[in-house]
């Protein structure tokens, strides 16, 4: 069991690690509360306008803005997403 | 160069502003709206209320954008469409030219009308200047109570709550929006709301408000029951804004009625977002969205076709995303009312029985509560509530909206018990897999 414990969170960190914070603007309302709560101050919302993954060197990928989002509009993705799942 | 005049500055408006300005650089564009704020997010104003979300942010426009749509805003209130003369009338009485117009006016919450409705202390959640209003209310306030069981009745008391007022929920049915949410559902929900201290009264009916020197002082129900609050917030439903369409003689129904295009019955008048039915020529539904997104895309569609361009406006899969008592809820396609031209069966799944989906998902989890219902076709996925964990979210999205054919994991999902979350995203897995 601790071992398949492992084995996921080290999928999640090499996901969250390779990945970029995509959105779904469908879902999007442009409340504002990603950008409020970006840690470095990218305008969040401003991608999910536009339906761009946020592709900001300066992001971190620590998640804030996919936690706190109220709509679910993003998630963690990368390449080849689901080859290892 | 062509003249472009836009009723209202909501989401559908700004939709067509750009869809406009991305294909004529040239033309004038005049923003007309008697919100005094312009554009802002009208559904970022819940979060506004739970103090989430700065009032400042909830303007998603930079300098830097307007500066991009080169358009002009102005306010004023329309209150005549001289349709033949290409002119609208302000309520000062001066008149503005058009050759394109559209009306994205949207929609009025529902008022209420019950003895008292006038008293200070009742409130609404339509526009920022009611939030503010009700954020100032909540500074003198210790008890509200919120009328209404839909969506912006729960963003009320949830709003409310976290401003630390106790707080009343009064709901007419039995269960919190009964019409979409099932039982089980709408009981996890007000079982967290209760968590959060919202007392529930349901199947009731709010008869009177009474005031104390022109003051809301408490309410009754028809029980009898009396509750004493300062604050009466009421969110029962909202409807389109009918009055200056029809005065023009514009064909409307339940909402302004449009083409594929977003035209309206009239020469050279758009329409798009809540204020308009649109009417699918396959499916022959013809309904009002009220959703931001395909308000934001008709008004695009609106756009173009304004500055000359053939596009087509047709409805998808609905999808509505929300936060209910703290847990996101997406609902994607047909959950509420059942479909008769095939028969269909409901799966439920819960947090115990979905623990093993792939974490190469990575959305929204770490709720404590997660529940997943499935309204299975005959080969396909129909629609889906998924509360809390999102993680299914984005592939029930693509398998509802592509009728992805399930039937070789149909009698897995509809049996007892079953692991549904899982299989569904083994299957999704599978397809994602055979993609690559």
């Amino acid at each position: 069991m601790f071992k398949n414990l492992f084995k996921r969170e080290s999928n999640r960190r090499e996901v969250l690690a390779a990945g970029f914070v995509v959105p779904d603007s469908a879902r999007c309302v442009q409340c504002g509360i990603c950008s409020f709560n970006c840690p470095i101050n990218i305008d969040v919302r401003n991608f999910a306008w536009q339906g761009r993954p946020i592709e900001n060197s300066q992001c971190i990928n620590c998640g804030e803005c996919v936690t706190r989002c109220p709509r679910g509009v993003l998630r963690f993705e990368r390449t080849s997403l689901f080859a290892e799942a | 160069m062509t003249n472009y005049v836009i009723v209202g500055t909501g989401v559908a408006g700004i939709g067509a502003a750009e869809a406009i300005r991305s294909v004529d650089a040239h033309g004038t564009i005049t923003f007309i709206s008697e919100d005094l704020h312009g554009y802002y997010s009208r559904p970022g104003l819940a979060y506004y209320l739970t103090g989430e979300v700065d009032e400042k942010l909830l303007f998603p426009l930079k300098p830097g954008d307007l500066k991009k749509l080169n358009a002009h805003f102005s306010h004023g209130n329309v209150v005549r469409i001289y349709p033949q003369k290409h002119q609208v009338e302000l309520s000062d009485g001066k008149h503005v030219y058009y050759e394109r117009l559209l009306l994205a006016i949207g929609s009025n919450a529902i008022p209420l009308k019950v003895p008292g409705a006038n008293l200070h202390g009742v409130a609404k959640l339509d526009n920022l200047e009611d939030t503010r209003r009700l954020v100032s209310l909540t500074k003198n306030a210790r008890t509200a109570v919120v009328l209404g069981g839909g969506i912006t009745a729960l963003e009320l008391a949830e709003g409310l709550a976290s401003r630390k007022l106790k707080v009343h929920l009064v709901i007419r049915t039995a269960h919190c929006w009964s019409s979409v949410l099932d039982k089980i559902e709408a009981q996890i929900i007000e079982h967290k709301l209760n968590h959060d201290g919202i007392t529930i009264h349901p199947n009731s009916e709010l008869t009177s408000i009474q005031g104390k020197h022109g003051k809301v002082a408490g309410i009754s129900l028809a029980s009898g029951e009396q509750i004493d609050c300062e604050i009466l917030a009421y969110g029962i439903g909202v409807q389109p804004r009918l009055q200056l369409p029809k005065e023009a003689g514009m064909a409307c129904e339940r909402g302004i009625l449009v083409d594929e295009h977003q035209a309206t019955s009239l020469p050279d008048i758009f329409a798009a977002g809540d204020v308009v039915q649109v009417h699918d020529p396959l499916s022959g539904r013809s309904i009002i969205e009220s959703l931001w997104s395909p308000a934001r895309e008709q008004g695009w569609v609106a756009g173009l076709n304004m500055a000359g361009q053939r596009a087509v406006y047709s409805l998808s899969v609905p999808l509505n995303v929300t936060r209910l008592a703290g847990l996101t809820t997406t609902i994607i396609g047909a959950v509420g009312s059942r479909d008769e031209s095939e028969p269909l069966t409901i799966a439920h799944g819960d947090s115990e029985t979905w623990r093993d989906i792939p974490d190469a998902i990575i959305a929204q989890s770490g709720f404590d509560v997660n529940h997943l219902r499935l309204v299975v076709g005959k080969n396909t996925i129909v629609g889906a509530i998924v509360i809390g964990d999102q993680k299914l979210s984005s592939p029930l999205q693509v398998m509802i909206r592509n009728r992805v054919d399930i039937s070789e994991i149909r009698d897995q999902l509809i049996a007892p018990e079953a692991p549904i979350a899982d299989i569904v995203a083994n299957l999704w897995s599978k397809l994602h897999a055979s993609q690559n």
